[in-house]
């Protein structure tokens, strides 16, 4: 099983997302061995691969709220055959979509020029940086996902079951309480 | 004078007893059938507006919270057809709020939510609106945050039928209906609410919450987060 022309190729990414949902996914422990046997990894932030290539399964944490979320995400979809969205932020722009309501400016203000103990108290302007978006939109709104997985975070055992029932042919289901939105 | 539960209605294939004046919810709650619903409170004069409950009686569909029970209907409620359709509607009561589960205190006790989980909801499926909604704090012991509202009106009811205050009414219509508080300045502060108000406890989202209680009870030791609403719901209706 460990030829890797027979392994199935995994990418995953997190947008605008904290990590939450990729410590999660470590926190299927050691089970990660078993699952090295049938996956390998291609762009993840645990390879550091910074362009994903042709995968079977990319997993998507967090919603899009800048324009280089889009370009990985397209990179993601059109590279993927599967494309899951793995958390609350992926699946409905979660926390970062708090500041849908609030003018982006103001939010900029407060962060950068008004928040206390900060040097120069200027909003960053450099060209390398994204173009942030007015909103933060979940990934759906963006390209085609094949599954949503929710959660802040899912837990370790719902990402086993849902990669497990992926791997296996099935189509994932999660018992009662592996499915929640917090 | 007569057998008293001698009338009967069938919901899916199975017969359910009722008596003159109830409901096909109430005969149903009453029997151990759960229906799906989110505006209706058995505490409370049935309003018919969230449509979850909606079932088919005869060939139509019907909310089952405002049909009276009749002698020999045929009611389907448990089917793909209906629970697809509930499903989609409680799509688009997340999608038109701003339901933030990993932000709000209510989670895991939220109705709202445990009937998302109850049909499966694996995403909200629709484009978000992320309406401008207000917040509303001016009250000592209540929080009233208008982007979880759902408008069921459980708290008009409560507050209008129960407490005698008429503190909630909604405002508006269709998408730009809006909760609104009875107070000259529209702040909850200045109304006479008292957190003991039947009002003030039966919200079934985050959107009226006592202030200073948000995680006494940790999120995984709440309500729904082991229970489905169904179990919860019909457990309650015997006690």
């Amino acid at each position: 099983m460990s030829d890797p022309k027979l392994k199935v190729r995994v990418a995953t990414c997190s947008l605008a997302g904290c990590f939450g949902c990729h410590m999660s996914f470590l926190d299927i422990d050691e089970r990660l061995l078993g699952l090295l046997e049938l996956i390998e990894f291609d762009r993840t932030p645990l390879t550091d691969i910074k362009h994903c290539g042709p995968c079977d399964v990319g997993i998507v944490e967090g919603g899009v709220c800048n324009a280089e979320n889009v370009h990985v995400l397209k990179e993601f979809r059109k590279n993927c055959k599967v494309l899951v969205a793995i958390g609350a932020c992926a699946i409905t722009g979660g926390i970062p979509a708090m500041r849908n309501n609030i003018d982006l400016w103001d939010c900029f203000q407060e962060v950068y020029q008004y928040e206390g103990g900060l040097e120069g108290h200027q909003v960053p302007n450099d060209p390398e940086l994204p173009l942030p978006f007015d909103k933060v939109h979940p990934i759906n709104e963006v390209v085609k996902v094949d599954y949503f997985l929710p959660g802040c975070p899912p837990s370790g055992d719902a990402i086993w079951r849902f990669l497990t029932d992926l791997l296996n042919g099935r189509e994932p289901k999660l018992d009662y309480e592996m499915l929640h939105y917090d | 004078m007569g057998a008293p539960m001698s009338k009967t209605i069938t919901i899916d294939g199975k017969s359910i007893p009722f008596k003159d004046g109830q409901t096909i919810m109430d005969a149903a709650m009453a029997a151990d059938v759960y229906i799906p619903h989110l505006c209706h409170n058995p505490e409370f004069k049935p309003h018919g507006s969230c449509k979850l409950c909606t079932v088919k009686v005869n060939g139509r569909n019907v909310a089952s919270c405002t049909m009276p029970a009749v002698e020999g209907q045929q009611v389907l409620s448990d089917t793909l057809e209906l629970n697809d359709e509930r499903l989609s509607l409680t799509q688009m009561l997340f999608v038109e709020g701003n339901h933030i589960c990993p932000s709000c205190e209510k989670s895991g006790n939220c109705q709202l939510q445990a009937v998302a989980y109850y049909l499966g909801m694996m995403s909200p499926h629709y484009n978000h609106f992320y309406p401008q909604r207000e917040v509303d704090a001016s009250h000592p012991d209540m929080l009233l945050d208008r982007n979880r509202c759902i408008y069921c009106e459980l708290c008009v009811r409560a507050s209008r039928d129960v407490d005698g205050k008429s503190v909630f009414g909604l405002s508006g219509r269709g998408i730009g209906s809006t909760l609104v508080v009875n107070s000259t300045s529209g702040l909850l502060g200045d109304t006479n609410l008292a957190a003991t108000d039947k009002a003030a406890q039966v919200c079934p989202t985050g959107a009226l919450l006592k202030k200073r209680q948000g995680f006494t009870v940790p999120i995984g030791q709440r309500i729904f987060d082991h229970r489905t609403i169904k179990d919860v719901q019909l457990g309650e209706e015997h006690e």
